[in-house]
Order: C-alpha cells, then sequence, then structure tokens
C-alpha cells in the first residue's frame, strides 16, 4: 500500500470512529430505561431494524472472507453465501415473530418461558456468552491481520515503529475498547445506529465496486466469469463446487466420502446456525411488534441476498482483474481479495494510482465499519444476557431494580470486552473462516433445538431444555477438538498434504514428509485427528436435537397452563411488551 | 419495576389462556399458521439441501454449460436466491392477509377482556 492510502485509510478510520462515537453519545442520552438499553426502546422501525440486522449480520467474514474464497477457490465462496441466506427463512417462518411476541430482552427469555427459571437460563446464558465468544474471536483476530495487510506492513517491516505484531496486538486492543465503548455508553440505541451507518456503507462500497466491475467486463456475467476461470490458472473447475470443499480425492476413497461429508456439514451449520445466534436474536426486540419483526426479516433478507449477489461480482472480478495467484501472495487466506480489487479498479477508473489508494482506503474503512458493528452487537447480546439472565433472574431471583440491571449489563460489558480482547490477542493466528463456522456450529447445536422446542413441543420441559442447551454445545466444541483443526496429522483418510518450507519448520518436520494433513493443526502437526471432520454440524446438530428429546422424554415435569400461555401469546401478541 | 421475565400483566384467574388455547378461532390460528411454514420450512430445507449434495456429488452435472460460461451450478445457485427472496415475500403477503386480522382480535380479547 502507498503511504497516500495509508494516510488516507487512517484518516478515514479516525473520522468513522468519531462519527460512530458521536453517534453513540447522541443515542446514549436518550437511553433511560431497561427497554431502552437493552431494545432501543423498540423503536425503530421494520426498514431501520432490517438494516441494522444486515450490520449486525454481514461480518468481515462475509465481506472479505467471502469475496477472498470466490477470488481464490471460485464458486466454493458462493456456497457460503447461499447457506448464510437461505437461513434467513428459519428466522423467518419459525422464530422471529414468535419471539418479538413472547420475549423481552434475551433468547433466554422465550427458552426458559414455561419452565424452571435457573437452570435454564443459565444454560442459555453460557452458550450465549460462549457462541458470542468465537463469533467475537473471528471479527477481532480478522480486525487484527487486516491491519497489518491493509497498512501494507510485511513480515520484518515497520511503519509508526510497529512491527505487524505489535499493529495486530493494538487493532484488536483498539477495536476491544471500541467496542466496549458503544455498548457502555450507548447500549442498544447506540449499537443499532452504528449497525445501520455500516450497512449503508457495506452496501454502497459493494455497489460501487460491482458496478466498476460491470463496466469493465460491459456486463456481461459470462465473459467475468470466463476471464476469472482463465486467470485463476484452474480453468473451467473454478466456476464449479469442489476445489476447496467436498473435494475429489483420488486413488482415497475415504478422504473423498470425508471431503464431501465436511461439505454437508458445514451447509448444514450454515443454513441452520443464523436463527440460533443470540446477537441476531435480540435484534427482533428492537421494534414494537411481530409484524414490524416480519418486515425488518423480509428487508433484511433482500439486503443481505443483494450484497452476496454482489460479492459473487467482487469475488470473481478479483480473480479476473487482480489475479489468484496475486491475491494469495498478500495473504494465502484471501482476505485482501476485496481490497485488492478496490485498488485495481480505482486505478483504471479513477484517475490513476492516487484513485487507487482513494478506493482503498474507502474500502479498508468500509471493512473496519464491518468489523465495529459487528462486535458491538456481539458484546451487547452476551452482557445483556449476563446481566438479564444471569444476574437478574438467576442470582438476584428477580427481585432487582431495573437500573441496578442495567448498570451490571454495563459492568458486563466490560469484562467480555477485556476477556474477549485477551483471548483474541492470544488466538491471532487462527483461521477466521474456521472461527465463524464454529459459532454457527454451536449456535445451530445448542441454541436452535432448544428454541424450537420450547416454542411448538408441548411436552418440552426443563430437563429436556438443558440437556439440549449443554448437550449441543459440549458435542460441538468436543467434535472441533478432536478435529483436525486441533490434530494436524495424516492418516487414512487425512491424507498427507505438500508443505512449504515455512510450515515444515514449523512442524519439526522435513519438509517431504508425508506426516502432516494440516499444519496449521493447534496442538500437534503430525498426530492424526480421531474424528476427521472439521465442520461439527453433522454429528453435532444431531446430538443436540436428540439430547434435548431425551431429556424432555425422561422427566415428567408438564405445565400445559404455561404452554398455553406462551402459545397464545406468541401467535397473537396478546401481554407482548 | 422488577426485571422479572416473562411477566404477563397480571394473570387475572388461573385457565385463561387454556380457555383461549381451546378456543376455535384459536386452534383455527394455529392450524394456518403451522400448515403454511411446516411445509415450506421443510420444502426449502429439502431444496437447499438438494443444492448441497449436488454440489458434493453431481458435479459433471453442474459442471453442464447452459450459455456461454454461464453452468448449472450458477444458475442453481442463483434459484437458491430467487426461492429464497420469493417465499420471504409470499410468508408476508400470506401472513399480512390471513394471521395478522385474527391474531389482533384474539389479542383484543384477552387484553380487554381478560382483566
Amino acid at each position: 500500500m502507498s503511504s497516500t492510502a495509508r494516510t488516507l485509510t487512517i484518516v478515514l478510520f479516525v473520522v468513522l470512529v468519531l462519527v460512530t462515537l458521536a453517534i453513540v453519545v447522541w443515542a446514549g442520552r436518550r437511553t433511560r430505561n431497561a427497554t431502552d438499553f437493552y431494545a432501543g426502546g423498540r423503536s425503530f422501525t421494520g426498514f431501520q431494524n432490517g438494516m441494522a440486522i444486515g450490520g449486525d449480520y454481514m461480518s468481515a467474514a462475509s465481506f472479505l472472507g467471502i469475496a477472498g474464497i470466490i477470488a481464490l477457490s471460485g464458486y466454493d465462496g458462493f456456497l457460503y453465501s447461499i447457506g448464510f441466506l437461505v437461513a434467513w427463512l428459519v428466522a423467518l417462518l419459525l422464530v422471529a415473530e414468535l419471539m418479538r411476541n413472547s420475549g423481552r430482552y434475551t433468547m433466554a427469555d422465550v427458552v426458559a418461558f414455561r419452565f424452571r427459571q435457573a437452570p435454564v437460563r443459565t444454560a442459555a446464558s453460557v452458550s450465549t456468552v460462549v457462541v458470542s465468544i468465537f463469533y467475537l474471536l473471528a471479527q477481532m483476530v480478522g480486525a487484527g491481520a487486516l491491519v497489518a495487510l491493509l497498512l501494507g506492513i510485511g513480515e520484518g517491516q515497520k511503519y509508526l515503529g510497529m512491527t505487524p505484531t505489535t499493529a495486530k496486538i493494538l487493532t484488536i486492543i483498539l477495536i476491544g475498547i471500541l467496542m466496549i465503548a458503544y455498548v457502555v455508553i450507548g447500549g442498544m440505541k447506540g449499537t443499532t445506529y452504528v449497525q445501520i451507518v455500516k450497512a449503508f456503507m457495506l452496501m454502497l462500497g459493494a455497489i460501487l465496486m460491482a458496478v466498476l466491475v460491470g463496466v469493465a467486463y460491459k456486463f456481461n456475467l459470462s465473459s467475468l466469469l470466463g476471464d476469472a476461470a482463465a486467470k485463476s490458472g484452474k480453468g473451467s473447475n473454478f466456476l464449479l463446487p469442489g476445489l476447496r470443499y467436498g473435494k475429489d480425492i483420488a486413488g482415497n476413497s475415504g478422504a473423498t466420502l470425508v471431503s464431501k461429508l465436511d461439505l454437508i456439514s458445514l451447509g448444514a451449520a450454515l443454513v441452520l446456525g443464523t436463527a440460533g445466534l443470540p446477537h441476531i436474536l435480540i435484534r427482533f426486540y428492537t421494534v414494537p411488534n411481530a409484524k414490524a419483526a416480519r418486515r425488518s426479516v423480509v428487508w433484511a433478507i433482500g439486503i443481505i441476498g443483494v450484497f452476496y449477489l454482489l460479492t459473487l461480482a467482487l469475488g470473481f472480478g478479483a480473480a479476473a482483474m487482480v489475479g489468484s495467484a496475486n491475491i494469495a501472495k498478500t495473504d494465502p487466506g484471501g482476505n485482501t481479495a476485496a481490497p485488492l480489487l478496490a485498488q485495481a479498479l480505482g486505478t483504471k477508473y479513477l484517475g490513476g494510482s492516487n484513485g487507487g489508494a482513494v478506493l482503498l482506503a474507502v474500502i479498508a474503512s468500509v471493512a473496519f465499519a464491518t468489523i465495529l458493528a459487528v462486535v458491538a452487537g456481539l458484546t451487547l447480546a452476551s452482557s445483556s444476557s449476563v446481566a438479564h439472565d444471569l444476574y437478574a433472574n438467576v442470582i438476584r431471583r428477580g427481585q432487582t431494580g431495573e437500573r441496578d440491571e442495567v448498570n451490571v449489563a454495563r459492568y458486563s460489558a466490560f469484562v467480555i470486552g477485556a476477556i474477549a480482547i485477551v483471548l483474541a490477542v492470544f488466538a491471532r493466528g487462527l483461521n477466521v473462516a474456521f472461527l465463524v463456522a464454529v459459532a454457527f456450529a454451536i449456535a445451530a447445536s445448542a441454541n436452535l433445538p432448544a428454541i424450537l422446542f420450547s416454542l411448538f413441543w408441548k411436552k418440552f420441559n426443563t430437563r429436556g431444555a438443558v440437556w439440549g442447551i449443554y448437550g449441543g454445545l459440549i458435542s460441538a466444541v468436543l467434535v472441533v477438538l478432536l478435529s483436525p483443526i486441533c490434530w494436524g496429522g495424516s492418516q487414512g483418510s487425512l491424507p498427507a498434504a505438500k508443505l512449504t518450507a515455512a510450515q515444515a519448520a514449523d512442524c519439526g518436520v522435513p519438509a517431504n514428509s508425508t506426516k502432516v494433513n494440516n499444519a496449521t493443526a493447534l496442538f500437534s502437526c503430525t498426530t492424526p485427528a480421531p474424528i476427521p471432520f472439521s465442520n461439527p454440524g453433522l454429528i453435532s446438530i444431531p446430538l443436540g436435537f436428540i439430547a434435548a428429546y431425551v431429556g424432555a422424554k425422561t422427566s415428567r415435569e408438564r405445565d400445559d397452563e404455561r404452554y398455553a400461555e406462551l402459545e397464545v401469546r406468541s401467535l397473537t401478541g396478546a401481554g407482548a411488551v | 419495576m422488577a426485571t422479572e421475565t416473562p411477566a404477563p400483566p397480571a394473570p387475572p384467574d388461573e385457565g385463561r389462556y387454556r380457555s383461549v388455547q381451546e378456543s376455535d378461532e384459536f386452534g383455527a390460528l394455529r392450524k394456518a399458521f403451522r400448515r403454511f411454514v411446516f411445509p415450506i420450512t421443510v420444502a426449502f430445507l429439502v431444496w437447499y439441501g438438494l443444492y448441497v449434495v449436488l454440489s458434493a456429488y453431481a458435479r459433471g452435472f453442474m459442471g453442464h454449460k447452459v450459455t456461454g460460461n454461464i453452468n448449472v451450478a450458477l444458475i442453481f445457485g442463483l434459484l437458491q436466491f430467487v426461492s429464497t427472496f420469493v417465499i420471504a415475500w409470499w410468508y408476508t403477503h400470506w401472513a399480512d392477509r390471513r394471521l395478522d386480522p385474527t391474531a389482533e382480535r384474539l389479542r383484543n380479547d384477552i387484553e380487554g377482556g381478560g382483566k
């Protein structure tokens, strides 16, 4: 990155921070009670909330990650977009309105509605915090990596006295402090406005780039795809699934089967995870009624869908105009595809290298806005759950004042933010897409069964909810801990990978070693994983549902009166706050 | 104001929600809702599952070029977008007309008459 672009990026970032902080302070002055803090006063319109949902949902993994996967592996990135989008129908049809009608502030309000409060709220709060922290780590680690890349600080180089490592750590700390500030000062109102602003910026940035890509190819999709395939070096396979997920591995049918099941597992987690993400679910409470919740999900589907269609143009555009090899050179994960494409487009259409620097800086600041809006939403979801579920309803058994509860939520935001900062600094080498996929898998395995059964199954009860949440949570985490993500050895269905010199050195094996399947494994490169799947969903989602079912069947607890209340209220909106 | 959740507005009589739940009007509302959303949920999950399974196992079919460089995989993927948009629109359209009036009426009965 040129020094113009660097300076401009930093200036834009400072402007972004000042503007969002001003909004948050303004929103904070209008935050008077618990409903304002947790649910933005329930005063947002369907369109506003739809934008905010888009801002909450389209993370760095969506913007940089999917464009990057498409730029490097072609069609496979599209599989992600589709899973992320179709998932919204589960939220629209089965969850959003019923939740809006029967809950107040958190996911646990609905899950624990008709059961014993303490055990169910504790479980729901634990899973809310775990899912949110995995997701937070993904965003913060992504932000750290992005800064070093966008400011162009290479290994061994320094910028303003910072090595790449110090730049990463400082970014993580800065993002952490900002997200705490947004939540503590602005609560849900402040967070919502930040998310709306981000959604506008992201859509405008994506539309601008997609239009420029369109101009370059005279809006002919076929010639864009042809050029992308040619420049990728992979030919027509680039336009097909299978370069990254569900690979055909010649001569190893076991490995092929594992790879294909892993793809299906990823697909299942993506489509079932969204409706179990706590930071998304609490957004349904920010509108006045169920009809507005319905409207907001439809707006969100429109915005998110259009955005993913645009990423198709961005990803293939980056492959065609920048070249897969050039992108992989700056970041093997492909996260720089969208920024590099911005630079190329700016250079071509906005007046040479200065234009390139400007567009690059703009897109870089859009990426930061994206990350800030998502981390604020996640911090709010987990601190709300700690304050409202654990503190107010479990520890104080509902005997607490509103002001007291909101103060606890603010302290919790500090603590959770601080924990996330520390974890992210240690986890800064982890793969971002993996962290997001784990968060989705836990949400689908732990939260979705409890939500659906408690809304729709009369005989569901306390034990079912508790077993379902912990069962899904533990099985998802356990499968990951036993997977190739943690254990990288090769064996049977885990074929040996070609190693680069650096990877071989990291793993402490010779470069021609055949012992390694995944050189970036967390615990060991040479011990084979007991479970060959990288995506836990296919195993942990059924286990979550089974645990919930078995738990409910083995307990005689049943409260038909409370179920009647939940069913009537969730469908009619009677007694809704 | 205590913040225990969820607190119905002071339940006056024990069986109030029970009697609404057992009423014909509510039964019809629940039936209409479930008859609409459950089959559609199954349908779009199967449709999405088919797409994922074909992506994993039917590369030949997915790679068939329809026009220029546009292949079946791309069209199939775009159709997932189309089906999502259509279902979202259809459900909203349906719910506005079929769910909301009944829900509104029942809500008014409960909140007005129950107290």
